[in-house]
């Protein structure tokens, strides 16, 4: 099994409005096809992690290592490039462009990348929205579109270049029992038949519970 | 690929938003359109003003002047060539008025490369006689083929035609003024005085309003041939040579050479004219920065208005920085944007700036002084659309360059924590 994400003595602190550290000597690894989810109480550290370990936040002491490769801290537009090729984002708020149109939406980081043509970036996203159950939507704006479908559309939007991982903050938080209970659906769908990996932030326990892996973390540290 | 992409982002914003952009845009057409009409009426304006003077003025004045002899027979002396001398009550020479060898240095200057064309002059003064009053006042000897080719000789004569002064034999043409005290019209005769005594009849072929009234009222035009035979002067006998150079500002170097060849005096028009320079550069400035200060605050309004697309889209800048897009990648999108609006408000601002100036174009004008002017003088000149659309370019370039860097700088995770 190879391993995926990495993390090596992460630490963390806030400095405003005094230095508080968030997360203290932290290590941990997550292999290829893992359904892991991270728990703990608000305000332990686990959403700080996450965005550490997403390249968004650089701000931090130790390494992570995605795909056995080491994320330098400096590289702005490296790091961009990383999170465009080999991250999916899952957010709490679906955060869609309502200028665009559900395709064009799934489409915007496939087009970034720019591996493959527009037409076949196209035909990729259309096959992402029939696994995920939208294509009916494609053509829709994407503000006219329900909640629960729209996180859908997020999720589309987080496969679209295959990525090495899907990392969620909550992708549930915002969401009623059903939607909830299809978006879990999905990621295990994903986690079983594509060998999806996934992590994802979340308090809600019976979510955690169904996934393979739970990381549990109090005060900054990984308790279990 | 990536370029389109971005694009295809900073067009779908732009259209999301187009309202706000069509008012950013309509501040550009606006600041442009005044642009190019402020500066197109005021060139206009600044031709016609030079025109009066420069348009009639040769470049190069070859003449002798009435002045002292510098080699002072003192100076000559060589008990005193160290001294200082001072000479009391000098007197200045009674040289002629006219250029010896006048024919040999047409033709020399006739193939000097530099110079466009020349035409000949010669002055008298002589008294008009009308009854018992004598009315002073000078004729000048001209080549009328040549003064109207140069200086725009037709342009002046208000009736009449000039190239009667080559036909009929001792014609002229008489300042507006002289004529009306004169009370005589096309075809009249009018007696003239020389300072010598002589008299003579000059038929009426025309008259002439030069724009500045005082030179109407003392001066006529008459044929080289007929002036000379009034001052009983034979025919090579010439007291000035009106030299045009292809280009102007060559004449200060030109004629200084040219005094030393011909042994002559020769005064360039920079120096002859110089208050007209001065006033035309500074109504271009003025006209110049009213411009940029209209195009500055159009560059504000668009600066706002990216600001506030900046604040209202902020959650979509995060996202796309989250899945991947860098810094410079938002920057540019806003950048477009901005660039854009520049683009299409300056290219609507050059239309509408032609439109407003043709309309000005066809406002009546007519002043007295001016005889062949009808129209306010608008100057149609491209290189000001040139300078107007490189302008809106830079100046929203700018007004997009300060919020775009704002938008790169945005932290994806501030925002998303933040909800």
């Amino acid at each position: 099994m190879s391993t995926i994400l990495e993390a090596k003595n992460i630490n963390k602190f806030f400095h405003d409005p005094v230095r508080i550290q968030v997360i203290e000597n932290l290590n941990f690894s997550i292999n290829k096809g893992e359904f892991v989810s991270l728990t703990g109480k608000s305000g332990c550290g686990k959403s700080t992690l996450l965005y550490v370990l997403s390249t968004m936040d650089t701000d931090y002491d130790g390494t992570v290592f995605i795909d056995g490769e080491e994320m330098p801290k400096k590289n702005e537009p490296f790091l961009a490039k990383i999170r465009n090729e080999k991250i999916g984002f899952v957010f709490q708020f679906h955060y869609l462009l309502n200028e665009f149109n559900v395709l064009e939406n799934v489409m915007l980081p496939g087009l970034k990348l720019a591996k493959y043509s527009r037409e076949e970036v196209e035909h990729r996203a259309m096959e992402k929205l029939k696994i995920l159950g939208i294509d009916h939507l494609a053509l829709k704006k994407s503000n006219h579109v329900s909640g629960g479908e729209k996180q859908r559309v997020a999720i589309a939007r987080a496969l679209i270049n295959d990525p090495h991982i899907i990392m969620g903050d909550e992708p549930t938080g915002n969401l009623d029992k059903k939607n909830s209970d299809i978006v879990f659906d999905i990621f295990k769908q994903l986690a079983d038949e594509f060998n999806q990996t996934l992590l994802i932030v979340t308090h809600d326990p019976s979510f955690a519970e169904r996934t393979h892996r739970i990381i549990k973390m109090e005060d900054g540290k990984i308790i279990q | 690929m990536r370029k389109r992409l971005l694009i295809n982002i900073a067009s779908a914003l732009l259209l999301a938003r187009w309202r706000q952009t069509l008012v950013a845009a309509v501040g550009v057409t606006f600041s442009i359109t005044m642009f190019i009409t402020l500066l197109s009426f005021m060139s206009g304006l600044n031709d016609l003003l030079d025109g009066l003077i420069l348009n009639r003025t040769a470049h190069i004045r070859i003449y002798n002047d009435i002045k002292p002899n510098a080699d002072q027979p003192i100076n000559r002396s060589a008990a005193y060539t160290k001294s200082h001398n001072f000479i009391g009550s000098i007197k200045s020479d009674a040289n002629r008025q006219a250029i010896y060898n006048s024919d040999a240095i047409m033709k020399s200057l006739q193939k000097d490369p530099r110079v466009l064309g020349l035409s000949p002059k010669l002055t008298a003064q002589v008294f008009f006689n009308d009854g018992s009053i004598d009315i002073t006042g000078s004729i000048f000897g001209i080549n009328s083929t040549e003064e109207t080719k140069l200086f725009h000789f037709d342009d002046y004569i208000t009736s009449g035609n000039s190239a009667d002064l080559n036909k009929v034999s001792n014609s002229i043409i008489l300042g507006k003024g002289l004529a009306d005290k004169l009370l005589v019209q096309i075809g009249d005769g009018v007696q003239i005085t020389t300072s010598k005594g002589e008299r003579f009849q000059l038929k009426v072929v025309g008259t002439f309003q030069s724009g500045i009234k005082d030179f109407d009222n003392v001066q006529s035009y008459a044929s080289l041939n007929t002036v000379q035979k009034i001052l009983s002067v034979p025919n090579d006998y010439i007291t000035s040579i009106q030299v045009k150079l292809n280009d102007i500002k060559q004449a200060p170097a030109v004629a200084k050479e040219y005094e030393k060849l011909y042994q002559t005096d020769a005064e360039d028009i920079q120096t002859a004219n110089s208050q007209f320079e001065t006033g035309s550069s500074i109504r271009t400035l003025i006209s110049y920065s009213v411009g940029v200060t209209l195009l500055i605050v159009a560059g504000f309004g668009i600066y706002n208005i990216l600001n506030m697309m900046i604040f209202e889209k902020m959650d979509s800048i995060a996202i796309l920085k989250a899945t991947g897009f860098s810094g410079n990648d938002v920057k540019n999108i806003f950048i477009y944007i901005a660039i854009s609006i520049g683009i299409f408000g300056g290219l609507i601002g050059l239309l509408f700036g032609f439109g407003l100036s043709a309309l000005i174009d066809q406002i009546p004008f007519n002043t007295i002084s001016l005889p062949t002017i009808k129209t306010y003088p608008i100057n149609y000149n491209p290189k000001f659309y040139v300078i107007g659309i490189v302008f809106s370019f830079i100046t929203t370039y700018f007004a997009g360059w300060f919020p775009a860097r704002k938008a790169s700088k945005i932290d994806p995770v501030v925002i998303i924590r933040g909800k």
